[in-house]
């Protein structure tokens, strides 16, 4: 796993990365980022491998650093 | 919870985990596109004005006045070469003096907002306190442009009616 900047999400969302939103689902319905999903943390066990293809690059994002 | 969900997809056998660690937050304060209910409601961002004079900390008070009023403003943001905003001058600073340079007019560190608040708030807010406009930045301080008050009041009616006002010149 690696940290990456705002710079680096936007070249990867560009190159065809996923991107998963942690957060809640009512967070979520009201702004997330292009093409995100929701798959909320607690939920990363049951619906990961469902939602995401493994074999692609994934970025992950909650609300902030906090 | 974005590292930890970040190191759990790993352990799941995720080939390529990254975490954008400084997230949503981060992603709208730089003023970027989102989906969701909230990205069709207007925001600060989408109604500042970018074509806002601005002007550096060195120049002559005289010449940004001059410029400022031949572009048809009352206002101009003070910015360094990053765009980083230093300071506003309003009609008040823009009136006075002739060779005395910005910094020594200008009202420092003028309070900024973030392009995903919502106009209605911010609206209320400069409404409220009597502000005829507020600087609108990055995350990291970068002008984004101007929110002039009667712009934001006019898409808070635009946004009630449910016209499009085709706000965000």
């Amino acid at each position: 796993m690696r940290e990456v900047r705002r710079s680096e999400v936007q070249e990867l969302m560009n190159k065809g990365a996923q991107v998963a939103e942690i957060l809640g689902p009512e967070e979520f319905q009201e702004d997330h980022l292009p093409g995100a999903i929701n798959l909320p943390l607690r939920k990363v066990e049951t619906d990961a491998e469902s939602k995401l293809d493994p074999n692609r690059p994934v970025i992950v994002y909650c609300w902030d650093s906090a | 919870m974005s590292p930890r969900a970040a190191w759990r997809l790993e352990s799941l056998g995720f080939a390529e985990v990254c975490d954008y660690v400084e997230g949503k937050l981060d992603w709208l304060a730089a003023g970027l596109p989102t989906e969701g209910t909230n990205a069709q409601r207007p925001r600060a961002g989408d109604v500042a004005r970018r074509d806002v004079p601005t002007c550096r900390l060195d120049e002559p008070i005289a010449e940004v006045r001059e410029r400022v009023e031949a572009a048809g403003w009352d206002a101009c943001v003070v910015v360094n070469e990053e765009r980083v905003v230093l300071g506003l001058l309003r009609v008040q600073e823009l009136g006075r003096g002739q060779e005395e340079r910005v910094e020594r007019i200008m009202r420092p560190g003028p309070s900024t907002f973030r392009p995903h608040v919502s106009i209605e708030e911010l609206a209320h807010h400069m409404l409220h306190h009597d502000l005829p406009s507020s600087p609108i930045t990055t995350g990291d301080g970068r002008l984004v442009g101007l929110l002039r008050t009667e712009d934001a009041a006019r898409a808070v009616h635009g946004a009630h009616e449910g016209v499009d006002e085709g706000v965000g010149s």
